[in-house]
């Protein structure tokens, strides 16, 4: 690891103005980013923690209905809040579904958007990585990439990103509040990633040292808290990104779907909103044919970036499955197996 | 920490301490953190190395910027080919039977990636990182060669350690002529690695010519000799600490280089030094389990018996040294068949050298084996249980020695019933829960051979009723600390609490190498044997002296029991260790024992573990995730000390059979030969929810051959056996055989 400086700020402003340095980075949790200091792929001059900032960590109630995430909450926490898990399950079933739960102690909200590939070729240093070292090349391409990015990749980078707690947000519209040097703005979570273009480096819209400081579920997304899951398919039942994810939200009357909402992990560089399956299905009654319909519709652009072909027909029968999961109703407790396939096994243990 | 343990006080034991179920010896120190692992050492004034390793799998380092290093603040000094000492011995030279070549600065070429090439010596292990870091070296790059096709074929001269690579016997072509129903089947199997929770770590420290070692070691006095050997030093001048191993399962039973270049690092500098390898560096130096072609023809009669059994495999080794994963030799001693040949090849790429991993050969080997009796089975319309019992071999199918003990029988019994197998459908995706999940049922066969190591142990009965035994055994976790001790205590006569036991230090009689599932049976042969040495010389001292009750009882006429010797026909009559002693004037009394086996039954008969395995998986019908749900073994290992301990190792296993069937591969990339998956995150391993319920049934086997305690082993079995039964399991559910492992989703998706 290069010798850093550590700064402690006791402000936003401080914060931002101390990130807004060249070769500064914010240090929340430091779930991700001290690993990658470690291997050397992230080289930050100065690390400005933000773990004792005040305020960042509330879980607050909106006048308007919204629900506002300080930046700060822990992943585990917001898991287990109960008025959270309740409105919105299938975002509490993604965070445990996530990591382990020592990291899901330690992990931030805000860490979690801010986490960067997994891509083993982002991850090396000796390896060509326009992502990480703008330029060089992407190892990926040609190299090993069954688990690689079969929506939005360029040729310059086919990487993903590996969010779980992402996939529902960006379903739900979540809102990403945002505090700069010019002062606070906010963005829509969708348009908060950036798919790789030429520029894979640039991974979100942020602007040196802005400060992801909030997230907010408009009061809106409340409409679908009787009909969302989220589903994961991994190698192994914990402790494993996805190869494919998915999170759908129905908002289902009379029999008919009013509104429809529908995300995928694991397949881009962000997390991917599937707004063409979501229009297939308002209107329609839930049903196994309008669902594989939705799912087509939803990977209709995907293309293998390597030896990935499989994953495109997984993501598709997961979307299906997943609305199938979101038809029949969140679950009334938390899966023993958070979304996994093996979820609902009866009197299964709890793992998590 | 000292060297012995006490036993805790809670212990409840009735009669003699062998098979009864003592918790672990060590149990107390290792969950209260106090169980000192060679890493917790930090004598005086100890410097950290850090090895650099090569990011290229081929080529020579061309430059490193060594002044950047030194410039770091901390760093002390940096090694390189240009300032290394020579060596006593050729580390590019073969050392003994277990010797390998390893890297240890000898010159500027790079055999694979992730290999030494500079070492960093620092005040604090981070600036010793920082400083490896900016050595930023440059190469001459060579291609990598990886994978099968890219590396050089050639034929080796032996498998394993020093097995013969070819065996065949009756006539192949006249059993697959004679075959009315054949299988011809592959499977290939990755490269794996080791992966003990333990990294390898080592501190070392020289007093003049004398060195000291903190390291965790599976062969302590063997290495104690092989580390003098390199420094040119008598071995008595070496001492190595190890009372406790973090795991090893093979990768720390064979020298690497940077152990030899942490002794290094400590003379040049005149300090003592540590070093540790990152996770990331146990993917180079320190051996792996090679990856496996194998391409078995099996032939069957009308009746479903095998006429021919064929078994060939190529192994990946490195571009310097060979270690062949001997996968073939699984057919050898399994299932009867007129005809049994096995051949090996071998393909040199870019890696590190492989190595033994826990069951090396048997667990790969058993993995295509069983899928293809499973093959086999189908193919002659019958059960997977009852093609193996009609397959049954009486004798040792490759010798047509008689076993000296097998149930094997009995396992497939007890572990059927235990399983539910009777009613199974023969036909795939017949069985499903209620939830639409396909269920399927498979079985393996599980096998290990029972080899014994040359081992010493000393028995010394002290004058205060207590005793002293001491070997150099080697406690990987697997609870050699408490399975000796139960050993030696019933060798003499005492209460387990009443015995000293030291072991884990090279100054002690030699236990032989805790590797092959041979430790408890060759360091506890050796400590019976001293124990009953000691008591033999006491009853001669007791039954010659007319002051003692047992004077003219005569040596049969005795028994030693509880820390008294009682004469066998009138129990009136007896006294204690102390007394006898005692009034010889004794303060101790010596006995030695070594773990040996009856040569002449080691010539006559086949000596193997059994046992069967069932396994239950159920598959995401649309989505193919996989989950194994349950998990019946049962094993037949001859007689065993400690029940508690053997299941414990038969979960081992059996859980290292769901990694390799479902999780573990290294991988790396085709054209640098970087592993990629280089840390715990990306290299899978079960986690908890993948492991199910899980049974380890002990099956009653009494061997008098085997050796004096009648103890086979139980390290590795569990492997063997349980990869095939879920891959069995999975084409059970679904109808689809994957011929590759680990089987994963897109192998099912179809």
């Amino acid at each position: 690891m290069n010798l850093f400086d550590y700064f402690r700020p006791s402000s936003t402003a401080e914060a931002v103005a101390a990130a807004s340095e060249p070769g500064a980075a914010y240090l929340a949790a430091g779930t991700n980013l001290l690993d990658l200091m470690k291997t050397g792929a992230k080289r930050p001059g100065r690390l400005v923690d933000i773990t004792r900032l005040p305020g960042l960590d509330r879980i607050e109630q909106m006048p308007d209905g919204a629900i506002r995430i300080g930046a700060m909450v822990r992943n585990a926490d917001l898991a287990r809040d109960k008025d959270f898990a309740a409105a919105y399950p299938a975002v509490a079933e993604a965070l445990l579904s996530g990591a382990s739960a020592q990291l899901r102690n330690a992990a931030t909200v805000g860490g979690n958007l801010m986490q960067h590939t997994r891509c083993a070729y982002f991850q090396d240093p000796a390896s060509a990585c326009n992502r990480r070292a703008p330029g060089t090349g992407c190892d990926a391409i040609g190299g090993e990439n069954r688990t690689h990015a079969v929506l939005g990749w360029s040729d310059a980078c086919i990487a993903t990103h590996p969010s779980d707690f992402s996939v529902p947000l960006v379903a739900l519209d979540a809102m990403v509040e945002i505090e700069g040097l010019d002062g606070p703005r906010e963005v829509a979570l969708d348009d908060f990633h950036r798919l790789p273009g030429e520029t894979p480096e640039r991974e979100t819209v942020l602007a040196p040292g802005e400060l992801v400081t909030a997230l907010r579920l408009p009061a809106e997304s409340r409409a679908f808290s009787a009909n969302q899951r989220y589903l994961k398919l991994r190698e192994r039942t914990s402790f494993a990104f996805a190869l494919v994810s998915a999170m759908a939200a129905l908002d289902i009357e009379d029999g008919t779907i009013r509104a429809a909402r529908l995300a995928l992990g694991g397949v881009a560089a962000k997390p991917w909103r599937a707004r063409a399956a979501e229009a297939l299905l308002v209107g329609q009654s839930p049903g196994i044919a309008i669902f594989e319909e939705a799912a087509r519709a939803a990977l209709a652009d995907a293309m293998p970036s390597g030896q990935n072909a499989f994953k495109i027909e997984l993501a598709r029968r997961t979307a299906s499955r997943v609305l199938l999961l979101a038809a029949a109703g969140a679950p009334e407790r938390m899966p023993a197996l958070p979304a996994s396939t093996f979820g609902t096994t009866p009197g299964a243990l709890s793992y998590v | 920490m000292s060297d012995s343990l006490a036993f805790p006080t809670s212990h409840a034991r009735m009669g003699s301490s062998s098979g009864q179920p003592l918790t672990r010896l060590d149990g107390h120190l290792k969950v209260t953190g106090t169980a000192t692992y060679a890493a917790d050492n930090h004598p005086q004034n100890m410097a950290h190395a850090v090895i650099a390793v090569s990011s290229i799998a081929r080529g020579r380092v061309t430059s490193l910027d060594v002044a950047a290093a030194m410039a770091h603040p901390g760093v002390i000094e940096v090694i390189t080919p240009a300032n290394c000492p020579p060596l006593a011995l050729d580390p590019d030279q073969k050392h003994g039977l277990f010797g390998f070549r390893f890297d240890a600065l000898q010159n500027d070429r790079v055999r694979y990636a992730k290999q030494p090439i500079a070492v960093v010596v620092a005040e604090t292990l981070e600036a010793a990182t920082e400083g490896a870091r900016l050595l930023a070296p440059t190469y001459d790059v060579e291609p990598a060669r990886m994978g099968f096709d890219d590396g050089e074929h050639y034929d080796p001269p032996a498998v394993g350690i020093g097995a013969p690579p070819s065996f065949a016997k009756g006539d192949l072509a006249a059993g697959h002529a004679a075959a009315t129903r054949s299988v011809d089947t592959t499977y290939e199997t990755p490269a794996q690695y080791h992966n003990a929770m333990e990294p390898h770590a080592m501190v070392a420290e020289w007093n003049g010519d004398h060195l000291t070692i903190d390291s965790p070691n599976q062969a302590i006095v063997m290495s104690r000799a092989l580390f003098a050997g390199y420094f040119g030093i008598p071995p008595e001048n070496v001492l190595l600490r190890s009372p406790f191993l973090g795991g090893g399962f093979g990768s720390k039973a064979i020298m690497n280089g940077p152990y030899i270049l942490t002794i290094l690092a400590a003379r040049m500098l005149q300090r003592p030094v540590k070093m540790v390898l990152s996770r990331d560096q146990m993917f180079g130096p320190v051996g792996h389990r090679g990856a496996t072609q194998q391409h078995l023809r099996l032939g069957m009669d009308a009746e479903g018996r095998l006429t021919a059994l064929e078994h060939n495999a190529v192994s990946t080794t490195s571009s310097f040294d060979d270690f062949i994963e001997p996968a073939a030799n699984a057919s050898h001693n399994i299932y009867a068949s007129p005809a049994i040949s096995t051949r090996h090849g071998a393909v040199r790429i870019d890696t590190g050298t492989p190595g033994p991993m826990r069951a090396p050969g048997e667990a790969s080997g058993s993995a295509a084996l069983e899928c293809a009796i499973d093959e086999a089975a189908l193919a002659c319309g019958l059960d997977p249980l009852e093609f193996r019992l009609l397959n049954y071999a009486e004798t040792d199918p490759a010798t047509g020695r008689p076993f000296s003990s097998k149930a094997l029988r009995e396992c497939y019994a007890e572990g059927a019933k235990a399983f539910g197998w009777a009613g199974r459908p023969l036909a795939p995706r017949q069985m499903q829960d209620d939830e639409g999940r396909l269920i399927g049922w498979g079985m393996g066969t599980a096998m290990f051979p029972c080899p014994m190591f040359p081992a010493s142990a000393r028995a010394t009965l002290r004058s205060d009723g207590t005793a002293l035994v001491e070997t150099a055994g080697a406690d990987m976790g697997q609870g050699a600390w408490t399975a000796l001790a139960q050993i030696a205590a019933d060798g003499l006569g005492l209460e387990v609490e009443r015995v000293e036991f030291r072991s884990g230090i090279s100054d002690l009689p030699d236990a032989g190498v805790a590797g092959g599932s041979g430790h408890t049976a060759s360091a506890g042969t050796a400590l019976h044997n001293a124990g009953t040495e000691a008591i033999a010389k006491l009853t001669e001292i007791a039954t010659a002296d007319p002051a003692s009750p047992l004077f003219g009882a005569g040596n049969a006429g005795v028994e030693a029991r509880n820390g008294r010797l009682y004469h066998r026909g009138d129990e009136t009559r007896s006294e204690s260790y102390a007394e006898i002693m005692a009034r010889a004037g004794m303060a101790s009394l010596e006995g030695n024992g070594t773990g040996t086996r009856d040569p002449k039954d080691a010539e006559e008969l086949a000596m193997y573990s059994h046992g069967a395995v069932f396994a239950e998986v159920k598959v995401d019908p649309d989505l193919c995730q996989v989950l194994v749900t349950r998990l019946v073994g049962a094993f037949a290992a001859g007689h065993v000390i400690n029940p508690r301990l053997a299941r414990s190792q038969l979960y081992g296993g059996m859980i290292w059979g769901v990694s390799f069937a479902l999780h573990e591969e290294a991988v790396h990339d085709r054209r640098s030969g970087r592993p990629l998956n280089a840390d715990l995150a990306g290299y899978h391993i079960p986690v908890h929810a993948d492991i199910p319920a899980m049974q380890a049934l002990l099956v009653e086997e009494d061997d008098p051959y085997v050796n004096v305690l009648g103890v086979k082993g139980v390290g590795e079995i569990g492997v063997t056996g349980t990869v095939g039964a879920i891959a069995n399991a999975i084409w059970h559910a679904t109808g689809i055989r994957s011929h590759r492992f680990p089987i994963r989703i897109e192998d099912l998706i179809g």
